[in-house]
């Protein structure tokens, strides 16, 4: 195993060439201050009470040379931070712009031609890419092993991220800024993709999307969508009570909502439950939950709520 | 009162019974009692953390719910740092060793000293309360998570802030008991170096302390009045309240290990029988970084949007006390140099102290540096890093003093060799618990998650098996101090501080007559000739 991640961003060899720097001051301070440690310990090791020790108190010059030799490798360090980090927070002219939304356990993302995704970001390899980043609820940060940045996310102003992707592929978002109980599942994928790819992606319509669900059943597409969409940060499957109701046995279940009122769990009301979950406000969410179910409108095509529900009548 | 008993009766044997132990006045005793209390806050939180560790013995659920895995590492956090690491061994050793050290019958305000003491136990108290409905935000309460969470967040920071108090009176006390009691002779030159780093970190516990009071305060008011300082809904700034958080909390991680570090500049040089190599540079830089450490709080906040401006004067500033903190470790070093060097378990836990702490001050750079921590913050790196200076420094650390002055304390000797196996099992288990989570790090395995990645699976096992040594080591060193054999001379070290020459344990009020000191604390070894 690699002691480094991925490498996946004009940043990352940036800074790991810092981290190669600082781990090779470390490995000789380390091994210098160890064998004189244990050098000093075997050679003016104990022999009797009555050992004669010299009484040296100080030595301007050895006190001088470790004064000024990590002066000096602390000044290198520092440069050598600050040069790539100044790089890192400056925007490139023209870069390609996408508004990030992060709320308790997901994230969502608006791109320049109107086009949203949700938990999954699309972004054109080895083109300068700008996130312009806002919290709806608690602080939450944006962090991507591969790409080597982080930076918090918070609800009063914007936040930023400058990155340009060197490798196609699919790589981890996590959330850094501890943000409740299902903190450690509001996960997302970045998706590197081509020029070409990324054309054909940006230009699809939703009937691209549906094509490729071709030939799968209707709750196979559900059960993806389940972990694809984040459903799974809040819903468990194996009845366990999560920050949202489990799935298991829900489909037919009488439920009783916060205002005391009740309703049979049918398709309407799970596609209902999906775009308006707090609305009206608090008409629908369930007693013992707390209203922090995000909207799904604009996320979820019809066919693919259909797919969902029928992947929840599943669930036994 | 005091009677002829004061003066020659140990101060163990003066009075029997919980009164005479819950009312007293003497620093001694107090400094026993501290020493208890962040024992057993030390174990309590120990427990939460080993839970914690088993829990990601596998990805998912292995043992506790998210929500309880949440509680735990807010209670680990709070525990260690508030009622544990940050009183721990200024108030301990700090309280029983100063007077002793300085020529002094007791602190200069021996009854405020048991007031710190009594508001310290109201404060943990209130704390421990909250685990009715136990906090889930981390021993930061980072806004707005701690407004809005329905956790008890009032109690645990209103026992935080009471806590203060405690801290804030004994730093008074010590910083006037050793600017208006020292013995006739006991110039500040020669003033033992735990004295000096005691001075620093009192002043420190004065001067940072009230902001996290007032910080603290106002996250009340928000959560129970619904004002607005920190809430974004209301308009507030939820950065703001790090920056106060921080400009306490940063000196308070030099509250927490200064104090350690007074203790290897004594345990050094006795076990070397040669003076402190460096002593001006060692008590001058004790200060430069307490100074200093007031001024790099934004260094937990460089990915926090605060403005790129400010980040780069803070990660200056941050080398900036770095270079005294290598100064430090070269002198500890060099005074073993042409010494006559005894490794009893003490000792060896001042060693582990100088290697394990330079691993964490080594790391420290890598964070320091501004790209790097935009990588590595608020991943396990920063989790094995801080765990490497507040356990490879601090605890370990306190164990060396522990050992050393178990003689002085309670009047007995432990078993050497046993007390050897036990630091063995400590420094191997802790380097397994906390060395992979570098590593982890690294790769970019967030903190405070409850799930991981199936990659990170056998790291986190690994780091998890560390635990299992450690704690072994902790059982079977708790095992051997429990288990005294015969009684202790008065100097069983030889050592010239003045805290070893009178009988151990010592009397009640110390010295009948108050010594005249005529040479340094660290007089050891053939005079030489030397150059200036």
């Amino acid at each position: 195993m690699d002691w480094l991640p991925t490498s996946a961003s004009t940043f990352a060899p940036q800074v790991d060439s810092i981290l190669w720097l600082v781990t090779i001051i470390s490995v000789v301070s380390c091994i210098l201050v160890g064998f004189l440690l244990i050098y000093f310990v075997v050679k003016y090791r104990k022999r009797s009470d009555n050992d004669q020790t010299p009484a040296i108190t100080h030595d301007s010059f050895l006190e001088t040379l470790w004064t000024v030799i990590p002066t000096i490798l602390c000044i290198l360090i520092f440069i050598y931070g600050y040069v790539y980090y100044d790089k890192y927070t400056t925007p490139t002219k023209g870069a390609y712009e996408i508004n990030v939304t992060a709320q308790r356990w997901s994230w969502s993302f608006a791109y320049p031609n109107g086009k949203k995704t949700f938990n999954e970001l699309y972004v054109p390899l080895n083109k300068p890419v700008r996130l312009v980043m806002q919290s709806k609820d608690v602080l939450h940060s944006f962090f991507v092993p591969a790409f080597r940045v982080k930076q918090d996310v918070i609800g009063n102003r914007y936040t930023f991220i400058n990155f340009t992707p060197t490798k196609e592929g699919v790589f981890d978002i996590y959330c850094t800024e501890y943000c409740g109980i299902s903190h450690s599942d509001m996960l997302a994928k970045v998706h590197v993709v081509s020029d070409v790819e990324y054309a054909k992606w940006e230009s699809g319509d939703s009937a691209d999307v549906e094509n490729a669900y071709a030939g799968m059943a209707p709750d196979k597409i559900g059960e993806q969508l389940y972990s694809s969409k984040g459903c799974v940060a809040c819903h468990s499957i194996d009845g366990a009570n999560g920050v949202g109701p489990s799935w298991k046995n829900l489909f037919g279940l009488e439920r009783e909502f916060i205002d005391g009122t009740k309703e049979i769990a049918d398709e309407n009301y799970i596609k209902t439950s999906i775009l308006y979950p707090v609305n009206p406000p608090q008409g629908k969410v369930v007693k013992g939950y707390a209203p922090v179910m995000p909207s799904y409108q604009g996320l979820l095509t019809d066919s693919e709520i259909t797919a969902i529900i029928e992947y929840i009548k599943t669930i036994k | 009162m005091t009677d002829h008993h004061d003066f020659d009766k140990n101060y163990l044997e003066n009075g029997k019974g919980f009164k005479s132990w819950f009312f007293t006045v003497d620093h001694k005793r107090l400094g026993v009692m501290y020493l208890w209390a962040i024992g057993v806050f030390f174990v309590l939180a120990a427990i939460a953390s080993f839970l914690i560790r088993f829990e990601h013995l596998s990805p998912g659920q292995t043992i506790i719910s998210a929500q309880t895995y949440n509680v735990l590492f807010t209670l680990h956090g709070a525990v260690m740092v508030f009622l544990f690491i940050v009183p721990g061994v200024a108030a301990s050793f700090g309280n029983f060793l100063i007077p002793l050290m300085i020529g002094a019958r007791d602190v200069i305000f021996p009854k405020l000293n048991l007031y710190s003491f009594w508001i310290y136990c109201a404060g943990s108290l209130i704390l421990l309360l909250s685990l009715a409905a136990p906090v889930d935000t981390g021993w930061t309460f980072y806004t707005p998570y701690s407004i809005d969470t329905g956790t008890n967040v009032i109690l645990v920071t209103f026992g935080v802030f009471v806590l203060g108090f405690s801290s804030i009176l004994t730093g008074i006390n010590f910083i006037v008991s050793m600017h208006k009691l020292r013995a006739p002779g006991l110039t500040w030159d020669r003033l033992p170096l735990f004295c000096w780093a005691a001075y620093a970190t009192s002043l420190l516990q004065v001067l940072a302390t009230p902001v996290v009071g007032i910080t603290l305060l106002l996250l009340i008011g928000e959560r129970y009045f619904g004002l607005g300082f920190f809430d974004p809904a209301k308009g507030g700034d939820p950065v703001l309240f790090q920056h106060f958080f921080w400009f306490y909390s940063h000196p308070a991680v030099y509250i927490m290990i200064l104090p350690a570090m007074g203790i290897i500049s004594e345990v050094i040089p006795v076990f070397s029988r040669k003076p402190i190599f460096g002593y001006k540079a060692i008590a001058y830089s004790s200060l430069a970084i307490a100074l200093i450490s007031f001024l790099v709080w934004g260094h937990h906040m460089f990915t926090s949007g605060q403005s790129k401006l400010i980040n780069i004067i803070f990660s200056v500033i941050t080398f900036a006390v770095a270079v005294p903190t290598a100064i430090k470790v070269f002198n500890w070093l060099w005074t073993m140099y042409k010494g006559s060097v005894e490794l009893s378990a003490a000792m060896l836990y001042s060693l582990a102290f100088i290697f394990l702490f330079t691993i964490g001050g080594l790391t420290g750079l890598f964070l320091g540096a501004l790209a790097a921590d935009v990588h590595l913050h608020d991943t396990y790196f920063v989790v094995a890093h801080m765990h490497y200076v507040m356990i490879g420094g601090t605890v370990f650390g306190l164990f060396s003093a522990i050992h050393f002055w178990y003689p002085k304390m309670w009047g007995k000797m432990f078993d050497e060799f046993k007390a050897k196996i036990a630091f063995t099992l400590i420094f191997i288990g802790f380097n397994i618990v906390f060395f992979p989570q570098f590593i982890l790090g690294t790769q970019g395995m967030p903190r405070r998650y409850f799930n991981y990645a199936p990659e990170f699976e056998t790291l986190h096992q690994l780091s998890t098996y560390g635990t299992w040594i450690l704690g072994v080591g902790f059982i079977y060193m708790l095992y051997t101090l429990f288990k005294p054999v015969g009684a202790a001379d008065a100097n069983p070290y030889r050592s010239v501080s003045l805290e070893w020459q009178m009988p151990s344990p010592p009397p009640t009020l110390n010295f009948k007559e108050i010594p005249t000191v005529t040479t340094s604390t660290y007089d050891y070894g053939t005079k030489v000739e030397q150059e200036a």
